[in-house]
């Protein structure tokens, strides 16, 4: 009780940072709520759900290209088109997984690459687009909003949807379909035999994660207002699940409260090892190899395991 | 259109070489490598470095290579993925995936992220006109045959030899075989080697064939792993009927409209997905049929 009403004290004074911060930690702060975002989602599938997938970034696209689409070809506002695009995320989610939940382990991984591909060929092949080339919805935001104001929106927007994400999440492993979901990851075979709906579970997973990833996409956009040209760096590249494996291993897979150190750690490393270019995501990797093989549990995990921590109560703890 | 279909499969013979590792792995000791185009595309540059400090050709260079293909799987098998088996199911996929970043930026870092083309001597170019709307080029026929020798001597190599015998042994039931006496872990170590040398081997002619540049190796990691899918996981001839029909919808696709080349392999990979799962009423098992033919 006393830890939710700290939660709570938390999010108020979270709420009232723009009043109280200068612009250049709120930029900061939306940084590490859309990472946040991506970490929660991609632990949601692999580490609730067992499902790795290396082609969450084909949703982030679709976020950012949605709110281009329909704030700057359509003129809607751009926090509706945000809302709107996420909403148009998670339907897209649904035939995806009704053509990928078919697959398991790394054929699911790379499948939904495939996906990621082919959500980005398409997009490339619009010119209205930007053709591959990039596009950018600055005349959305910024013929509306002074930049203060867009920051501060952006923010709240930012927040907004970590912290619904987060308590959705929480509702749902609280919940019945929370408790098959982990039996569905420990053991989908004896899970389907007491009568557990395993497509049906990791369905609505994928769509969370899904919406949650479109969701992070339109924030992203919204931050950073242009969508670089294709290739590994781009909205739908291959780099963004390098980042979501990296915070939530080193973080720690399968509990809540690791995606968010994660991300928090993540966030730490890219502010201030700035000057890195490759070395930076050489240094991602190894790290995320190097705690995949000796410290399975990531930092949170080893912590609850050592000091028997448990802040948040989402059924038992994983231990891998 | 059939001189694209017939392009098209002359391209199978080039997903079906680099798909084999990729499919060798899987039967044998259930890892998809994630890594796996980016070790083929180590391979090409290796083959450049070699060439240009030796200044030999790029065939000649397969021989320096190939042997530190094996060498680099058998460790890799040892040191990385070993470990990467006993920590888990879902780990193998996190491990090779945090290597094909790792080994995609540090080519970029020491190769620059600039294109690159291995040459392909006078075989490169030459073709044969069949007809005014056909031509054949012969250095796609040297790859395919090269893919059919690869895939045929594996198939002898499990059928007729004691490692064969070893490999499929383990990959049926690693425990058992470890009672008749096998050593799974080298012969797993074995199998990562000629993974990674007919990699290294199809990163080569990749090179020669085409442009390439540190990040290729993702794409055709894609592409290797949607030939071994389409023609079924675990066969490893089924790897070649992959790769061949996946050249083909993409040389069509490439007919319809250039930009959709690996659009139309990946309509087709994602089809045959949808079609399996229909058929299939208990839904799609992934089972490694073991890693013979």
């Amino acid at each position: 009780m006393a830890f939710t009403l700290g939660l709570g004290v938390l999010l108020a004074l979270l709420a009232f940072a723009p009043l109280m911060l200068s612009q250049g930690s709120l930029d900061n702060l939306i940084q590490l709520y859309f990472l946040v975002i991506l970490a929660i989602m991609w632990n949601a599938l692999a580490g609730y759900g067992g499902l790795v997938s290396v082609g969450q970034q084909a949703f982030i696209g679709i976020g950012a290209y949605a709110v281009v689409f329909l704030s700057v070809q359509h003129s809607l506002n751009p926090y509706f088109a945000m809302l709107l695009a996420t909403l148009i995320g998670a339907a897209i989610s649904i035939p995806v997984a009704a053509v990928m939940l078919w697959l398991r382990g790394g054929a699911f991984a790379i499948g939904m690459w495939v996906v990621a591909e082919v959500f980005a060929i398409l997009i490339s092949l619009d010119a209205s687009l930007g053709g591959g080339t990039g596009t950018s919805a600055v005349l959305a935001f910024n013929l509306r909003y002074t930049p203060e104001q867009r920051l501060r929106y952006t923010y709240w927007a930012a927040l907004a949807a970590a912290a619904a994400l987060l308590v959705i999440l929480f509702l749902l492993l609280r919940s019945r379909l929370g408790a098959s979901l982990q039996a569905i990851r420990d053991d989908e075979a004896a899970a389907a035999s007491v009568g557990v709906r395993v497509l049906l579970g990791k369905g609505v997973l994928f769509v969370l994660a899904g919406a949650g990833c479109t969701a992070a996409g339109t924030v992203i956009l919204a931050w950073q207002l242009s969508i670089p040209p294709l290739g590994p760096d781009s909205i739908f590249g291959v780099n963004w699940s390098a980042k979501m494996i990296f915070m939530v291993l080193v973080g720690g897979l399968g509990t809540f409260e690791g995606p968010i150190i994660g991300a928090i750690i993540l966030y730490l490393l890219q502010t201030y090892v700035s000057n890195a270019g490759v070395w930076y995501f050489v240094m991602l990797g190894s790290i995320a190899i190097a705690v995949a093989l000796f410290l399975p549990s990531g930092v949170w995990g080893a912590a609850q395991d050592r000091f028997n921590l448990q802040l948040l109560p989402v059924g038992y703890r994983v231990r891998r | 259109m059939i001189n694209a279909i017939l392009h098209g499969i002359l391209l199978g013979g080039l997903y079906a070489l680099l798909a084999t590792g990729l499919s060798l792995m899987f039967g044998v000791m259930r890892i998809i490598n994630l890594a796996h185009g980016s070790l083929a595309l180590v391979g090409a540059y290796m083959a450049f470095l070699f060439m240009e400090h030796l200044h030999i050709s790029t065939y000649l260079a397969l021989v320096p290579v190939l042997p530190g293909a094996l060498i680099v799987g058998y460790v890799l098998q040892r040191t990385l993925l070993e470990r990467s088996l006993r920590a888990g199911e879902l780990v193998p996929l996190l491990t090779t995936f945090g290597l094909l970043i790792v080994i995609g930026n540090l080519l970029q870092y020491f190769f620059s992220p600039d294109v690159h083309s291995l040459p392909s001597g006078r075989i490169g170019t030459a073709s044969w006109r069949v007809t005014s709307s056909v031509t054949i080029p012969w250095f796609d026929v040297l790859i395919l045959a090269v893919a059919v020798v690869v895939l045929g001597g594996l198939h002898l190599l499990l059928r007729r030899t004691q490692l064969g015998r070893e490999l499929r042994a383990t990959a049926s039931d690693a425990d058992t075989a470890e009672l008749m006496g096998v050593n799974a872990r080298r012969v797993y170590a074995r199998a990562t080697a000629i993974a990674v040398a007919t990699s290294a081997l199809a990163g080569v002619f990749y090179a020669m064939r085409s442009a390439f540049d540190p990040f290729s190796g993702a794409t055709q990691l894609i592409y290797a792993f949607e030939a071994v899918v389409i023609g079924g996981i675990g066969s490893l001839w089924g790897t070649l009927v992959g790769g061949i029909v996946l050249g083909v919808a993409q040389t069509v696709g490439a007919q319809i409209n250039v930009q959709y080349f690996a659009l139309g392999g990946h309509v087709v990979f994602l089809a045959v997905l949808i079609l399996r799962a229909v058929l299939q009423a208990g839904g799609l098992r992934v089972l490694p049929r073991g890693a013979g033919a």
